[in-house]
This record gives structure tokens, sequence and C-alpha cells, in this order.
């Protein structure tokens, strides 16, 4: 009964907290620049399955990717465990569902076993990856403080959830085979997990009768309470990819890599320009008059709402930046950094306008502050970083942002840019020479 | 001493013809020494299979691309709009172009500015040449020879084109070898998104450098390229490491207008 009670304020509690988080994400990313991403959505389910859930490009690296492939599938079949849990702590009753199940009961438990020992060996390949080994693109130096904690943190949970997970089921092994489990005893000596009914016997074979039975309420409650930590820790890192790499990847930019957006605001003032006999105080066909917007982005909310879900989608794994020219050959610039100076700013950002309202500017923005100009400039925008994303986040198009700010809002550029699209408006050319001399290499 | 022919579209209507294709020249092709060597190769092909082309001459102009890489979107749009007037006068209905960067914004962003074409790059064109006949190549030069492709961005990942340029290494009868990182993996040369204009920022190695020695892994005695940025880069590259003497950095045009005796 007052366990019931506990585990209810548990659970409330914790979903509650957590849809508060998830809810002020969603405000964040809806600060975003307006963006049509809902065409073809037959094109963008197929991504989705392919890409999330199917993990498509992660097998680009084999071993990362089947290791990441353990974790994952232990996570979502736990899930069905889970349900039992709930409604055992809820009721009180023990294993709830196995009477019923009967042969199939002992199917899914055992296939969540098996699933959770490569998950717990994957786990420690990880932390070893990270910790032992020094693979570069972990190494970065935009991987350090707390964003090294949060990948180890992670790696933490996920052997704490397994350990508990053995704990609880090793222990209760040993209390059915001896009558004593909370159970219903089926008289068959054994509930026949693949790997708790060898286990179990081997490392709680000799405990006493309150030994087990303590143990195995640790196991279960600290089961249960690691996937409420768990669940509330996701909003706060990068771990919530788990959820968000479904939308971010249906929401995928299904044109080609090479086609950068053209500006609408500037081909109105272009077609202007262009045709003497237009009416420069004519409403806008659409008829909506736009309030005047920034040229490219200076800070979050210049970005469109899907870079901003880029930012939190983000894994933080690096593989863009071990694939990008400009960081493998020592420049500053670094594809995922982009990626997370964007969420840390959107959430300084967020959190402001929560307090402060709307309109409130604590004078910093994310080109200056958080991204250099030195960083924007290093790009060679040739998508080795969007190609590289397992989840399909675009860190390009960010950068492509920030440069239109800098020279069409700044005229803030390298000086040899001046003198190329100076060239370019006077003589149609990057370079130095005159239009009419453009034929003359077919007499050379 | 030039025996090529090179109609502009201005002549061509003058004298009541039509072309079949556009050939977009680009600046790179139109005064870069060494790409204007590319150009003449394209159009030695285009000749020898008779077909009828045009190009644009004195009237082209940059498609805007460095411009819009380099963030300023009104140049680029200046440009865009001035070029789709020139293009529609002329009733322009495909296009070849000789760099992949003018193929990417003429086919991915002229579109949407009101200018819309079939364009091709010059690979794609020489691909469809040989399937339908109109030309055909024998081993001969390159028979045997190592040569590796370095997939230039803006045609490989940025418009998924991959294969046409490597079909046209086979028919060479040489020794297509692949990069450790190629098609999708490939490494940049270094000199897109307006890199080519400026210096590189400070860092520890210069891009060109970092993919040459992914090309002298695998010890080429070509290396082939789609893009006339990557030859000036991959060039530099090659004589970073003084192999000038050993390899040689040529488009997939030039090695088909060699091989075809043009
Ligand atoms: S597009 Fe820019 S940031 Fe992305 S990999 Fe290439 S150089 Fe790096
Ligand atoms: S942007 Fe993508 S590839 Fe880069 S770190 Fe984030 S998840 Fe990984």
């Amino acid at each position: 009964m007052i366990s019931g009670i506990v585990f209810g304020i548990l659970l409330v509690g914790s979903f509650g907290f957590f849809t508060w988080n998830v809810w002020k994400i969603r405000q964040n990313i809806l600060l975003g620049r307006e963006l049509d991403r809902t065409d073809n959505p037959k094109e963008r389910w197929r991504t989705m399955i392919l890409v999330a859930f199917g993990q498509k490009k992660m097998f680009q690296r084999p071993i990362p990717a089947i290791l990441h492939l353990f974790i994952y599938a232990a996570f979502v079949i736990t899930q069905i465990e889970l349900i039992e849990i709930v409604v055992d702590g809820f009721s009180g009753h023990h294993r709830i569902f196995r009477p019923a199940l009967g042969g199939f009961y002992t199917f899914i438990i055992s296939f969540i076993e098996i699933l959770s020992v490569l998950a717990f060996v994957a786990t420690i390949a990880f932390l070893a990856r990270r910790n032992l080994l020094k693979i570069p693109r972990f190494t970065m130096r935009e991987m350090v403080g707390w964003a090294k904690t949060d990948a180890n943190l992670i790696l933490f949970f996920e052997f704490l959830l397994v350990t508990c997970i053995f704990m609880m089921n090793g222990a209760d092994e040993v209390l059915y085979s001896r009558g004593l489990s909370h159970a219903e005893n089926l008289g068959d000596g054994s509930f026949g997990f693949a790997v708790t009914q060898h286990i179990g016997p081997a490392f709680f074979g000799g405990l006493s009768d309150g030994a087990l039975h303590v143990i195995e309420r640790i196991g279960w409650w600290g089961h249960i309470v690691m996937v409420f930590v768990f669940l509330n820790y996701l909003p706060f890192s990068k771990h919530f990819h788990i959820l968000l790499a479904f939308p971010n990847t249906y929401y995928s930019n299904l044109e080609k890599k090479g086609r950068f957006t053209n500006l609408a605001s500037v081909t109105n003032e272009v077609k202007l320009m262009m045709d003497p006999t237009a009416d420069p105080f004519a409403a806008p066909a659409d008829g909506a008059v736009a309030e005047p917007q920034r040229f490219g982005a200076k800070d979050v909310t210049d970005l469109t709402w899907k870079s901003l879900l880029d930012a939190y989608t983000c894994t933080e794994c690096g593989r863009c930046s071990s694939a990008c020219p400009a960081n493998q050959t020592g420049k500053l610039l670094s594809p995922r950094k982009i990626m997370m100076e964007t969420r840390d700013r959107l959430e300084v950002v967020g959190d402001n306008i929560r307090k402060h309202g709307k309109e409130y500017d604590d004078g910093k923005s994310l080109l200056f502050d958080h991204i250099t100009e030195e960083e924007i400039w290093a790009c060679t925008s040739c998508n080795a970083c969007v190609q590289e994303c397992p989840v399909n986040i675009d860190p390009l198009s960010i950068i492509m942002e920030m440069r239109r700010y800098l020279v069409m809002e700044e005229s803030k550029m390298p000086s040899e840019l001046t003198g190329m699209l100076t060239n370019i408006e006077n003589n149609g050319a990057p370079w130095q020479f005159s239009p009419t001399d453009r034929l003359n290499w077919k007499d050379e | 001493m030039s025996n090529l022919r090179v109609p502009t579209m201005a002549e061509l209507m003058a004298s009541g013809e039509t072309a079949e294709i556009l050939f977009w020249v680009g600046c790179s092709g139109s005064f870069d020494d060494r790409a204007k060597k590319i150009t003449k190769a394209i159009v030695k092909i285009l000749n020898h299979c008779d077909v009828k082309f045009g190009v644009l001459g004195t009237e082209e102009s940059c498609t805007g691309d460095p411009a819009k890489r380099a963030g300023n979107e009104f140049t680029f749009q200046m440009q865009a709009m001035m070029n789709i007037q020139v293009l529609d006068g002329y009733e322009v209905k495909k296009i070849v172009t000789g760099c992949p960067h003018c193929f990417n914004t003429l086919k991915n962003e002229y579109p949407e500015l009101g200018g819309t074409y079939e364009v091709i790059h010059h690979t794609q064109l020489i691909q469809e040449l040989i399937d339908s006949g109109k030309l055909t190549v024998q081993g001969g030069t390159y028979k045997g020879k190592k040569i590796t492709f370095h997939d230039p961005c803006y045609l490989g990942r940025a418009n998924d084109v991959y294969e046409a340029p490597r079909e046209l290494i086979t028919k060479l009868d040489a020794e297509l070898v692949e990069m450790k990182r190629c098609k999708t993996n490939g490494l940049c040369c270094g000199a897109g998104g307006a890199q080519m204009f400026k210096e590189a920022e400070k860092g520890n190695k210069e891009v060109n450098v970092l993919r040459t020695e992914d090309a002298l892994e695998v010890a080429p005695e070509i290396i082939a390229t789609g893009c006339p940025f990557c030859n000036t880069m991959m060039t530099d590259g090659v004589k970073h490491f003084e192999k000038e003497q050993e390899i040689k950095v040529l488009d997939v045009a030039e090695l088909i207008a060699n091989a075809a005796d043009l």
C-alpha cells in the first residue's frame, strides 16, 4: 500500500517534470524562423524509418554501430518490461503477466535479458572508447566539461540500469526456486529466463532468504528509479536524441545538398531594381507585409526552427567534425561545436524570454559570443558534415546564415572576398578580367 | 591556330539556327589558363560529335556561386536574374557546364528565381555521347594506367553524381583506383565555399595537401577531376610534394579527348 503510493508519486512527479521540460524545449525551438517542411510525407516517413529507426547512417562505421544497436535495442525492448513494473507498482502484485502469458512471458523476459547482456558489454566498450582509447573525435576541444561528463554519465546510468535488472531477476530466481518469491508459484521451480536462471543461483545462491528479498527489492526499485532519473535527465542531455532523432529525420532536407536557399526578401528587391516599370509601393503578392527581417543570422532566433531542432537533436558524436576538411587541417571550425553552441545559446535565450519577456536583450548573440568569425569563414561548404550526420543535422546551413549576416548586415568579411565580390559586380567574374575577353580562349 | 568551332548564341540566332544545348563555360573555363585547356577539350568532343551547341561568349557572366557561398545574396541574385534574362532571350532549354559549381547553381538555385533548364555536367554529356554511339574511345593512350578520381563536392555530395565520371575512366581501359575517402566520403580539395578566393584560416595544414596525401596513398599516375577548382588545388598539392613529373592532374574531359585522339 505505502509502496504503491510512493510509486504513484514518483511516477506522476517524474512524468510531470519531464513534460514541463519538453514543453520548454518545444517553446525554444518554435522561436526559430518559419520553414515549410511538410511536403512529400511519403519520402519523409521513409527517411525517418531508415535513418532514425533503422540507423542506416550509423553503419558507415560498423563497430560503434553494432555496439550502439545493442544499447538501442535493449532500450526499446526493456520498455515492455516497464509496463509490467508499472502495473505491479500500483497493484502490489509481482510479475502479474506471468501466469497469463506463460511461455511467451519467459520468451520476452529472456529476450530482454540477452539484449541487456549485450548492452552491458556495449556500455563497457563505449566507456573504454571514450576514456581509455582517446579516439580523436571524443577529445576535440569542445568535448570538455559538461559535454564529457554528460557522455560518461549516460553510460554510467545505463550500466546501473542493466545491473538492477539482473539483481532483480537473479535474486527473484533463487527465491522462486525456494518457493519464496512474491510471484505466483506455478510449481515449475524456475522462471526459466535465459540469463538469470544461470547467473541467479551462481551469484546469489548462497544468500539467506532475507538478503535475497532485500536484493530483489533494491533491483526492482533501483530499476524503476533509474528509469525516472533517466527520463528526466534526457532534456538536459545530448541523450535527448533518442526522442528527437525521429522528428528531426522526418523534417530532413529532401533537396539536393548543393541547393542553398534563396532569400525571398532579396528576390523582391532585386526584381524591383531590374524592372523599371515595377511599382515599389505595390503590396507583396501574398498580401502579408512581413516585418523587416535581418539578413542571415546573428542570434539563434534568426535561424529556422529546423536548425534549432537540429541543435537539440545533436548527439555530440563528432562524426561531422571528423569528416570536416577545415577541422582536420587544424582550423578552429568544428561543425559539432556549431551545433552545441547553438543549443547552449538557445537555452539561455529561451529562459530569458520566459523570465523577462519577448523583447529582452541580454546583449549577447550566438555569433561573436559563441561562434567566431574565424570559424565561420573556414568552411568550404563541402557538405561532408551534413553527409556524415547520423541524424540528418545540417550544420552548414547555420554557417551560411551567419556568413549572410556578416556580409549583408555588417559588411564584415575577409578583404580578398570584398575584392572578389566587387569583381563579380563590375566584370561578371570573380577575377579582374574584362568581360569582353571572355571568349578569347577560343583563338588562343 | 585554333580550328575549334565555337558559335555564340548571338551568331546562331543571326543566321537563323538554333542550338540543341548551351555550353556554359564558366569564369574559370574562360579566364584561367589551365581551365581553358579543359574548356577546349570539351569543345573538341562537342565538335567531333557534331553536337549543335552554342556559347554565350561575352554575354555570359558569373553564375553568382562564389558570391552566394560567401554570403552575398544580393550579388548572387543580381547575377542570376541577369543571366536568366539572357538565357531566356535565347530560349535555352538545356545547358552543359564545364564546372560543378556553375552546374549546381544553374540546376538547383536558378529555378526558384525563374530560370528552369535541364542542366548537366560535362561528364554526364560525354557519357550520353558514348552511350548513344556518337563517340567511341579506345584504351590506347591510357590503357592500364592507374587513375584515381577526386570527387568534386558540388558534383558528388551536392548533386549525387558519382558514376558518370567513373564510367568514363573505365571506358579508357584504365585501372580506376579509389582513394580511401571517395564518393560520399570524398574529402574536399579546399576550394569550395569561396575559399578559392581567400587565404585559408590559421591551421596546421592546407586542405589540398591533405587531399593530395589521400591520392598519393594509392600511387596513381593520373589524378582525374571534373572541376577546374579541384584541378588547381590538386595540381598545387602534387607540386607541394614535388611529384609533378610522375603524377598528372587532368580533367575527365581531357582524358577522353586525348584518348579519342581529338
Ligand atoms: S561544410 Fe563546412 S563545416 Fe561542414 S564539413 Fe565541410 S567545411 Fe566542415
Ligand atoms: S551534428 Fe550530427 S554528426 Fe555532428 S556531432 Fe551532432 S549528431 Fe554527430
